[in-house]
């Protein structure tokens, strides 16, 4: 039993309801929910250690024993992602404060915040399956109320479609659980996989298996990513750097504990549909980041690119290769983050969103300018940034499983993120200046700032490795061996 | 036109209090018994709604001058930290427990810690449910 893995959730929702109460006050909210991130990124770094130390960390909640109670469970690979949630959001929220303005701020944005990073803690840290939809749908409501607030016209029109498809892909998962629970007659995701794998993955839980597929892919954008361009280009930056680092995460998430932990029999159906989707989702990601002259639409086709990438890895189903997949997944939450921020801030300055509209901003942003270079680089997965190991870790996996097409796949996309972005910086940072210095636009420290955090991120992600090897290195331990978990949370 | 809603105002003012009633029994009824906090709530806001349909908006909320997003706010808070107290006592987050204590004139009762949790979530859904109702009806 430890309480402290309850933290990550509970402590926003706690932060989230109490700033209600100051809703004139936006000091308040701006620096109490800035602050809970920070002590929550603390919280994620002790689990993090303490998971090294004692294993596998559950509690079960009320005292009511597993597989009968419900349970929060933390392994290397949640506590990870947690950590980095917690850091993203914090420096989200730290752009969000000078760039939201202040009706969404009076309009209860930083409860919503609070909100999402609950859902979003939750999903990763709970071991029950249909506490994981409840979780879900914490998050989903809180990027409901985020995506609308506001209530521009073309937020309205992009927000309807998102919970269109969010409400549809909620029933489904809520199907899908039934069915498991029909089948199997348990939630607890242990219990489940000590289940499945006494009968034996049998076609009737195959089927079920692909419903969560379609499900998660659905969430995540693997394949099914339609949706996502629209919705992610419509929100402020700040917003939409949330929406872009984290909620396709979340769906990635699941895709991993559910096909590594629970099915995992039959590879041959499962795993290869994922590699097809995968595939698909890659070219389909290519194709839309080159066709479009609209920033945010390039941005948001990258985030799709990346889902594709990291599902390689899941597809491969090696060590090597979801060790590069959770490398890469940590780097890309961080980038893709960095990404929107520095996007908005071009977007911001120049009031428009057309590549042919902007020209030689180099020479009035430098910083900025410089930024976005770096940020390329490290999206393409350039040493030492922190995009290289991953992507290394990923090819290795490839080569040993023999699947080429992916490695292929997986590789050339890389070329295509260099050749959109770069398009965006040589379009947008080269050229002629068009902007003289009366009539630019300041760019105040505040903004830059956590654009600058994060670039020191990627930097210290890729220079540091090998201090967060033993912690990857664990957690693509425990996903490739479901024992572990299994014996961690049901010892008999 | 005017509507004559003199039957409907005068009913209500009796019905208001037995539904009343009846959410307090489901919601004391609760954690034993078909009801608790989210039904008792519901049941709750249900007046509520009764009231603002036999009467309009401004009369009610001179009679309960409260910010219903508030009550919402105050109930989950109260179902967070009745979560957060048995981790202070070193209990599992959202552990229970109950009592049997005699009082005077009830004789024994048993008291639990799960009506503080269950109040927090009839404070929410009522802080909800008439939130909603408020939102839409200022909308037409």
């Amino acid at each position: 039993m430890n309480n402290l893995i309850v933290l990550p959730m509970v402590l926003p929702l706690l932060t989230g309801v109490f700033i209600v109460f100051f809703k004139s006050y936006i000091q308040v909210q701006r620096w109490g929910t800035f602050i809970l991130l920070l002590v929550n990124v603390g919280i994620s770094v002790i689990i993090l250690r303490q998971i090294q130390i004692d294993g596998i960390i559950s509690i079960d909640f009320g005292g009511w024993a597993a597989p009968f109670g419900i349970l929060f469970v933390a392994d290397s690979f949640a506590a990870l992602l947690v950590l980095t949630t917690n850091i993203v959001s914090a420096i989200c929220v730290l752009y969000a404060m000078p760039t939201i303005g202040k009706r969404r701020e009076t309009f209860y944005f930083y409860p919503f915040v609070n909100f999402l990073v609950a859902g979003v803690n939750g999903s990763f840290l709970t071991g029950d399956i249909f506490n994981l939809f409840v979780t879900f749908e914490v998050m989903l409501l809180a990027s409901y109320a985020l995506i609308t607030l506001g209530g521009t016209r073309l937020q309205l029109k992009e927000s309807l479609k998102y919970i269109a498809i969010n409400v549809v892909s909620s029933s489904l998962f809520l199907i899908a659980i039934a069915y498991l629970y029909g089948t199997l007659g348990t939630l607890n995701m242990a219990h489940l996989s000590m289940r499945i794998a006494e009968s034996g993955q049998t076609p009737l839980l195959t089927v079920i298996s692909l419903l969560f597929l379609i499900v998660f892919s659905l969430k995540s954008g693997l394949l099914l990513y339609q949706w996502l361009p629209g919705s992610y280009s419509t929100p402020p930056t700040a917003i939409a750097a949330l929406f872009g680092a984290l909620l396709t995460k979340v769906g990635i998430y699941a895709l991993f504990r559910t096909f590594t932990l629970l099915f995992y029999h039959e590879q041959q159906i499962t795993h290869t549909l994922i590699a097809i989707m995968a595939g698909v989702t890659l070219i389909g990601g290519c194709i839309g980041a080159i066709a479009y002259n609209n920033i945010r639409q390039i941005v948001a086709y990258n985030v799709v690119i990346a889902v594709g990438f990291i599902l390689v890895g899941l597809a491969i189903m090696n060590t090597t290769a979801i060790e590069g997949a959770i490398y890469y997944l940590v780097h890309d939450m961080i980038v893709k983050a960095l990404l929107f921020l520095l996007a908005g801030t071009m977007i911001y300055l120049t009031k428009s969103e057309k590549l042919d509209e902007m020209s030689g901003l180099i020479r009035n942003y430098p910083s900025l300018g410089w930024m976005f270079f770096i940020t390329v680089l490290s999206l393409t997965g350039i040493p030492p940034l922190s995009g290289f190991i991953g992507k290394v870790l990923l090819g290795q996996g490839a080569i040993v499983a023999e699947s080429y097409i992916l490695l292929l796949l997986s590789f050339m996309s890389g070329f295509v993120v260099l050749y959109s972005l770069l398009r965006i910086f040589m379009s947008c940072f080269w050229g002629e200046t068009i902007i003289s210095e009366e009539e630019e636009t300041p760019l105040s420290k505040k903004v830059i700032f956590p654009s600058a955090i994060l670039v020191v991120l990627t930097f210290a992600l890729g220079f540091g490795a090998e201090s967060i090897a033993p912690y990857v290195q664990d957690a693509a331990y425990t996903l490739t061996n479901p024992s572990v978990y299994i014996n961690a949370i049901l010892p008999d | 036109m005017k509507i004559n809603e003199v039957i409907l105002q005068s009913v209500s003012k009796i019905v208001v209090f037995i539904i009343l009633t009846l959410a307090l029994y489901l919601f004391f009824a609760g954690h034993n018994a078909p009801g608790g906090g989210f039904i008792g709530g519901l049941v709750l806001a249900s007046s509520f709604v009764l009231m603002l349909l036999a009467f309009d908006i401004e009369t009610v909320k001179k009679g309960i001058p409260v910010d219903f997003k508030l009550v919402a706010a105050s109930g989950a808070l109260i179902v967070l930290l009745s979560g957060l107290g048995a981790t202070i006592l070193g209990e599992p987050f959202l552990s229970q427990s109950f009592a049997y204590f005699d009082l005077p004139f009830y004789g024994e009762v048993e008291l639990t810690t799960v009506t503080i949790f269950e109040t927090g979530v009839a404070l929410a859904v009522v802080g909800v449910v008439v939130t909603i109702i408020l939102s839409i009806s200022e909308d037409v």
